[in-house]
């Protein structure tokens, strides 16, 4: 019997020559990511045990993302923990480089890799054929001291893509729509798997889109096999050949393969409170809205922003709407600003932010008051998700984000 | 842990999520005690000061969904939840919980049929007992058992060095 993807990296990763589905291995991780959320609190564990020390400190990658800058004294009080120790202990550090996700991919990831990040979007790394998996800071600081944890090997739900989207619906209206039809948790400590000829029109962009938000379905991890796409980004990156290419075989056993036909796919929004939570955009039309953002470890990409800039060109961001853009790394928004892009949202009336995770997590800027309405290209839209308890949030994509910016409800883009 | 021990229940619904059981404006403070308040408060803001120690909580399904914050499982163990019995969890959450001391228990019939208030006997790796109805339940294996009874992994791990 053959293995799947996540099952041969996870086979590596236990030095093992083969695993399946159900068993529990002890896994050497490869990398071991920590943003200001939880990193703090990791500290002061560490401290508490006897004579620790860093299994492997060149593996250990930790970014300032979620209230940077700093809003109040405690956040700052946080930072300073975190950067304090990384100093003294030579842990690669950024400040101010971008959302934790969009650096990693950027700067860290290789195919093969079996990644923890104390971050639940850390399945976004399967874009590039590695396994990132999100844990808490127990686990984290226990990988990091031992270099090790255990893992229960998923089953791997296939997802077999075909043909491609139409103009006008993105990757993002793809994962609503994949989630809206196996619900939040029907990837629940699942892998997800996507494969097949329509993955060759999808961008690393489009598939860090889709991998990223598998965790609202649940999924342990998402993955994608590299292609020549993905390896041009790795060149590109300058990364080139680093890492290990795995493929499931062809008689490995899927706990569920579907199939999906690109071209059905049209632009979705997800409504309060929850991600699978779908319906089609014209169905929420009309919706006031009182704020909207564009940006996140999810859709804050060059690729999102030029889609934001070209629907709003020329156009304004409606009355007594804020509109927040907020490129997801440093290299996205100079590379933004070298396009002009900056320019043309800056012209419209919207705000241009630094990167980082913004208003997605509901803490450092843009979060919403009571009774407010806010459409979003971030990843959740849990209750009170983006501030005050009694308040909305729809997740959509960057066009349809852009395009109600501009008529102050909720609309499809006219694409 | 084996134990039979008694505990009323709180009952809440399906997709109880992270920013559920603490908001992202309460993860600054200062400690998990300052949080207490705050927890499921977008939900149920007068919950968390009517929960008392020994109380449980029993859920539908995918509870703790979300963020990997372990704010999250460590202020329901601060409450004093004695344990969760939900339908499922979600997967981030389960280990997160198990790490700090904080007792999941998985059935897919107590929800159905529980009235909020009721009181419930648990048996850890056995059974539930309510209403006159017994409930299985499944054993936790023994390398997971050791980091309950230890109270989380930290300490677990600090046992292991001597230190506790």
């Amino acid at each position: 019997m053959g293995m799947t993807l996540a099952e041969k990296i996870i086979a590596r990763a236990a030095g093992v020559e083969a695993t399946k589905a159900g068993n529990i291995e002890t896994v050497t991780l490869d990398k071991l990511m920590s943003n200001d959320g939880t990193t703090h609190l990791t500290i002061d564990m560490y401290n508490k045990l006897k004579n620790p020390h860093i299994a492997d400190v060149s593996k250990l990658v930790w970014i300032v993302d979620h209230n940077i800058p700093a809003d109040s004294p405690k956040t700052a009080a946080s930072h300073m923990k975190m950067r304090d120790f990384a100093r003294e202990n030579g842990i690669t550090y950024y400040e101010g480089e971008g959302v934790c996700h969009q650096v990693m991919m950027e700067k860290h990831v290789n195919p093969g890799e079996l990644i923890f990040g104390a971050d639940s979007h850390t399945c976004a790394y399967g874009a590039l054929g590695a396994f990132g998996t999100g844990v808490g800071c127990t686990d984290y600081l226990y990988a990091m001291v031992t270099g090790t944890s255990w893992l229960l090997v998923p089953e791997t739900l296939r997802f077999n893509l075909h043909g491609r989207l139409n103009k006008g619906v993105y990757a993002r209206d793809l994962i609503l729509t994949i989630i809206g039809r196996i619900g939040a948790n029907g990837a629940n400590y699942k892998a997800m798997e996507f494969a097949g000829d329509g993955l060759k029109t999808l961008s690393i962009a489009d598939r860090i889109s889709i991998c990223n938000l598998c965790v609202e379905a649940g999924a342990k991890t998402a993955l994608m096999e590299v292609d020549e796409i993905a390896e041009e980004y790795l060149e590109a990156h300058g990364r080139k050949g680093q890492g290990t290419r795995f493929r499931s075989d062809e008689d490995s056993v899927f706990a569920e393969t579907y199939e999906i036909d690109l071209s059905e796919i049209r632009p979705i929004v997800a409504k309060p409170h929850f991600v699978d939570n779908v319906v089609p955009v014209e169905e929420v039309k009309g919706t006031k809205i009182d704020e909207a953002f564009l940006g996140s470890c999810n859709n804050g990409r060059i690729e999102d922003l030029r889609v934001g800039a070209e629907i709003i060109k020329g156009k304004k961001v409606a009355d007594k709407v804020r509109f927040l853009v907020v490129p997801a790394s440093r290299d996205v928004y100079r590379q933004a600003m070298d396009e002009g892009l900056l320019d043309i949202f800056m012209e419209a009336g919207a705000m241009v932010m630094n990167p980082n995770c913004s208003v997605c997590w509901g803490s450092c800027q843009g979060v919403i008051g009571e009774g407010e309405t806010l459409i979003s290209t971030g990843t959740r839209n849990f209750k009170g998700r983006a501030g005050h308890k009694d308040s909305f949030v729809y997740l959509a994509s960057a066009a349809t984000v852009t395009a109600s910016a501009i008529a102050g409800e909720i609309i499809a883009a006219q694409m | 842990m084996s134990e039979t021990f008694e505990a009323k229940a709180w009952v809440l619904g399906d997709d109880i999520d992270t920013d559920i059981i603490l908001p992202t404006e309460y993860l600054a403070l200062k400690s998990v005690e300052d949080m207490k308040p705050y927890a499921f408060s977008p939900l149920r803001p007068e919950l968390a000061g009517l929960i008392k120690p020994g109380d449980m909580i029993v859920a539908g399904k995918n509870f703790g969904c979300g963020s990997s914050r372990e704010q999250a499982p460590e202020v329901v163990k601060a409450l004093g939840i004695s344990c969760v019995v939900a339908k499922s969890y979600a997967r981030i959450f389960f280990r997160n919980a198990i790490n700090n001391g904080l007792l999941l228990i998985e059935n897919p019939d107590l929800h159905d049929d529980i009235t909020e208030g009721d009181t419930v006997m648990v048996t850890p790796g056995e059974k539930i007992e309510y209403n006159g109805k017994q409930y299985e339940i499944a054993e936790l294996p023994d390398n997971l058992m050791e980091i309950l009874n230890a109270g989380g992994l930290v300490k677990a791990m600090r046992k292991k060095n001597g230190l506790e």
